[in-house]
């Protein structure tokens, strides 16, 4: 092993992207050192496992647990271990929160405003109340998910609150049976007084364009992402620029820099407004008490719906218990009580029952969350030799009533270049609100990005492989990942055996192309994980956390089963209940990253605590106490080696037990908040895909998908892989087919179903071959760092790539549908 | 309307309202969970389960209709012992669900699909699942699952 230099000071630390130059001119202050108290100065291994492991030293708390090696030499973390909750899944044992029914438990619909944008002037509900079996009715104050006026006044003397959205619940009813609720809801009397709505992005930005909201607006991050920074400017419907996606960029001058560009590559790109449709939509069951509130929520954030319901009903955390057994998706926009949540705590309070509210399909279309769409305008300047001179990119996107419709942050962050200007807009249209959408913003900006990159190399007769590899040259960690991902994936893809653009002479044009992934190396600090062992050897391990389908409690089991000698079949692994250590969010890619180091800290003390207790059975000393395959022994002395449990209880104690928090990553962060830390380097990969393109049909088909990526330390190489698939099923999905439709006379969505709102099914699913890198950066105690986001962030500027090596046509403009792509193939 | 439903070769004397769909009488009086709700018009598969051994999304067909037909749920696929239905244990061996919402009805549309071709092509495994939608990206892991479960019936 070779020494690489000491990291650990982030002074010392290159980029992201211009983040030094940015700090120099005034930026943001250094965060300050990670881990206070004492230290200790340890050497952890360092690089891609197989291709150079090194050697680094790293200040390390004094108490973190020794460094683990590569994969290869562990018992349990990094084998591909099924999940622990297989059974119940494949059985329909599996309790979602719809399958949640509670004694005594009322049904909840809401009343749907069909104007998408309305004052209301009186809501009756004597009929409904009168109706056989409603128990309670809730007209809401207020509405969650939307922008918020800046100055409340603007909409002061309003009763109720405006309808911005066809689709915007307006009152909600819970009755004894689902039916009775369904019935009570249409005998609401609601009059409206409708107003000019606009619904389409482009109308939307016309300076005569219907207000969506009368004044400004801010629009606060949500847990889940999204969001945009206080305080910008909104001029009728637009609100921006934001100039500083994710704090990254602006740096350098961009018209010194445009106009010294030896080629300059101008293009506007067109994204579309995705929908998240969970196969389990959003929903809660709210069981209001005197004693406390019990919810039962399809969450990503247990401790989000925690804190949105304490909040909004004004009640200590303490009266406020969360469970969320399984979850069936999420992908970015189950975070908080939402409306739905809401209502039902509201509608429960009142009735003194409980109260389920589960949205139907139409409603969770409508109002559960989007991605935004996009009009991209970019403009790269360049160097005959190929390095990046300028990058300017204006864009402008709707999240309907929400803000957070930007484009991501890579372009100041996935390649070299001096000068950066990203100038993003949010614009309100009277249409449902965005949420966070697996790599918000960054999966329409690389999108752009690596199109433009592509036609840059063609332009100079490069090789597009050989340009990223000129340009990708920030040293950070995703950096040199992909460097390696590009040679093992170009060799699996076969990248030279790649033709020209346009070879076929047929009408069906096939083609290979690649594009490169990035996404924020994020970690939730306020993570905790308590680790127990009972007297007659059960261990358990517990935290908050929850499980969307990424198998949280196989991860956590098997990170404590390595510490204690055992099978992860062996520990019990708690999750989804808010009372127990605070976990993190199944959002931004974090949940690896944050738990795993917490839950390995936890299980080291907590094994450290029973050899102790088992030194006495065994004669020997504490740190002479070793733990492997299922038995206790004495180091060196195989014949001393006894089963687990019989161990344990010969020791004589009832339970032992520790906790431990997510410690700081060893190298520091760019910044940290107790929700959030984010690291210098980032997660990442290539992927590489084939199409066919009938240019006589317009039909494309995604044929082969190599996908390389890496996490850090794999923890379950089959769970990772899972969710590498679902990455590039959801990216294939969205390059060819998904599309929200609004009419834009009535402002309703035209296909709110599953059958016109298209998604790709088994028959479309190309064959996809994930290859994964084992990479320790010597970070914390565990390495692990995420991988949901990335895995869909390269796919549709893949197929885009594609799609030109096959036609030699460039498609700017998704979902490639046969009208988008004839239009291209013309053009 | 009082009617009698067979499901899982135990009957049921039920009293629901006429137009109710087989999905709820399942879930809501029979506490069978393993058919899920997904979109309601019988568009995801989510729901699926067998009436006389062909699939049927449940969740639009009135219960009231089904008097007679011999109805087969995730739940009814184990054993009287217990042991896991080839496909089940398929699906767990290949790891084929993530959030795995969707899984009953993959499952029920296999059984169905294995029913009527032991021996399926893989063409014509991606062709009878196509409209079981799944959101978390298993399809391939669901295939090579309905696969491994064919051969091993097979044997």
């Amino acid at each position: 092993m070779q020494d690489v230099k000491d990291t650990s000071d982030p002074r010392a630390s290159n980029k992201p992207g211009g983040e030094q130059q940015q700090q120099q001119a005034g930026g943001p202050p250094q965060p300050p050192q990670p881990n206070p108290g004492p230290s200790r100065q340890q050497a952890l291994p360092y690089g891609i496992v197989g291709a150079g492991l090194k050697e680094v030293t790293r200040r390390v708390p004094e108490d973190e647990p020794p460094p683990l090696p590569e994969n290869a030499k562990l018992k349990s973390i990094g084998k591909p271990v099924s999940r622990l909750d297989g059974i119940e899944k494949v059985t329909g044992k599996a309790r979602y929160t719809f399958d949640v029914q509670l004694p005594g438990m009322l049904w909840a619909k809401w009343v749907a405003s069909p104007h998408p944008h309305a004052r209301i002037k009186s809501i009756d509900t004597s009929a409904a109340e009168r109706y056989p079996g409603v128990r309670a009715i809730h007209i809401p104050e207020r509405i969650l998910s939307t922008a918020q006026l800046r100055d409340p006044k603007a909409e002061q003397g309003n009763r109720y609150p405006t309808v911005r959205y066809a689709g915007q619940p307006v009152a909600a009813v819970a009755a004894d049976t689902p039916r009775a609720a369904e019935a009570a809801v249409k005998l609401i009397k609601v009059e409206y007084e409708p107003l000019p709505h606009v619904s389409q992005l482009e109308e939307a930005m016309k300076e005569n364009a219907p207000r969506v909201f009368p004044g400004p607006t801010e629009q606060p991050a949500t847990a889940g992402g999204g969001g945009a920074p206080p305080g910008l400017p909104q001029k009728g419907n637009v609100r921006g620029p934001d100039n500083k996606p994710r704090g990254m960029g602006p740096r350098g001058d961009v018209n010194k820099g445009l106009s010294e560009s030896e080629v300059v590559i101008e293009a506007e790109y067109r994204t579309q407004v995705q929908t998240h449709v969970p196969m389990e939509p959003h929903g809660l069951v709210a069981d209001w008490k005197d004693d406390g509130l019990t919810l039962y929520a399809s969450t990503q954030f247990v401790t989000s719906v925690r804190e949105d319901a304490a909040e909004l009903f004004d009640l200590p955390k303490s009266k406020v218990r969360v469970i969320s057994d399984f979850t069936g998706g999420g992908f970015g926009a189950k975070y908080g009580i939402g409306n739905y949540g809401l209502l039902a705590i509201h509608l429960s309070r009142k009735a003194g029952a409980p109260v389920r509210m589960i949205l139907d399909r139409r409603e969770e279309h409508v109002s559960g969350g989007n991605r935004p769409n996009s009009i991209q305008r970019l403009k790269l300047g360049a160097k005959r030799d190929g390095s990046l001179v300028a990058l300017q990119v204006q864009a402008y996107g709707t999240g309907g009533v929400a803000g957070g419709a930007g484009v991501g942050f890579c372009h100041s962050t996935l390649y070299e270049c001096p000068n950066v200007l990203v100038e993003q807009y949010d614009v309100f249209t009277n249409a449902g609100p965005c949420a966070a959408f697996r790599a918000p913003g960054q999966v329409q900006g690389i999108f752009a990005l690596e199109q433009t990159i592509d036609e840059l190399a063609e332009r100079l007769k490069m090789d597009p492989l050989a340009l990223r590899g000129k340009l990708d040259v920030s040293g950070t960690d995703d950096c040199l990942a992909r460097a390696q991902e590009r040679k093992v994936g170009a060799e699996r893809a076969g990248w030279n055996k790649r033709r020209p653009a346009g070879s076929d002479k047929g009408p069906i044009k096939r083609g290979l192309g690649f594009a490169q992934s990035q996404w924020l190396y994020l970690v939730q600090p306020s993570t905790a994980c308590e680790v127990r062992v009972s007297g007659d050897g059960s261990v358990e391990a517990f935290s908050s956390t929850q499980d969307i389908g990424t198998g949280t409690r196989t991860i956590l089991a098997q990170v404590v089963a390595e510490e204690f000698g055992l099978r992860a079949e062996d520990i019990g692994s708690h999750i989804g209940d808010s009372r127990y250590p605070m976990g993190p969010a199944s959002g931004g890619s974090r949940v690896t990253s944050s738990l795993t180091p917490a839950a390995r800290n936890a299980a080291y003390r907590c094994a450290r605590e029973l050899a102790a207790r088992l030194a006495p059975v065994f004669k020997a000393n504490a740190e002479n106490i070793v733990f492997a395959d299922g038995k206790v022994m004495v180091k060196g002395k195989a014949g001393s080696a006894m089963p687990f449990r019989e161990a344990v209880k010969k020791a004589g104690f009832e339970e032992i037990s520790q906790r431990a928090e997510r410690r700081d990553d060893y190298e520091g962060y760019l910044f940290k908040t107790p929700d959030m830390a984010l690291s210098r380097h980032g997660i990442g990969g290539v992927q590489f895909a084939e199409v066919a393109v009938d240019t006589e049909t317009g039909i494309v088909k995604v044929e082969r998908v190599v996908a390389v990526h890496d996490c850090g330390r794999p923890i379950n190489p089959k769970l990772t892989e899972s969710q590498i698939y679902g990455g590039v099923i959801q990216g294939v999905s969205y390059a060819l087919y998904e599309e929200r439709h609004l009419d834009a006379a009535s402002g309703q969505q035209l296909n709110a179903n599953v059958d016109q709102y298209k998604i790709l099914g088994s028959r479309e699913t190309p064959r996809i071959e994930v290859i994964l890198l084992e990479q320790l950066g010597a970070q914390s105690s565990t390495d692990a760092r995420g991988v949901a986001e990335p895995a869909n962030v390269a796919t549709a500027a893949a197929v885009a790539n594609a799609f030109y090596n096959a036609t030699g046509k460039r498609i700017r403009t998704l979902p490639m549908t046969p009208a988008n792509v004839l239009a291209a193939l013309r053009g | 309307m009082p009617f009698t439903l067979t499901v899982n070769g135990e009957s049921h004397a039920l009293e629901v309202e006429e137009d109710t769909p087989l999905l709820y009488v399942l879930r809501d009086e029979l506490r069978l969970n393993g058919a899920r709700y997904g979109c309601g018009v019988g568009q995801c598969g989510a729901c699926t389960v067998l009436c006389d051994g062909v699939p049927l999304r449940s969740c639009f067909v009135p219960a009231a209709s089904l008097g007679g037909r011999a109805l087969t749920t995730l739940e009814g696929l184990r054993a009287p012992d217990g042991a896991l239905h080839p496909l089940q244990r398929a699906f767990l061996d290949e790891q084929a669900g993530q959030c795995a919402y969707c899984i009953p009805g993959m499952v029920m549309a296999a059984a169905a699909l294995l029913r009527e071709k032991p021996r399926p092509s893989e063409a014509e495994i991606r062709t009878a699942l196509d409209a079981n939608l799944c959101r978390c990206g298993s399809h391939n892991r669901i295939v090579r699952a309905i696969q491994r479960a064919a051969e091993e019936l097979a044997r």
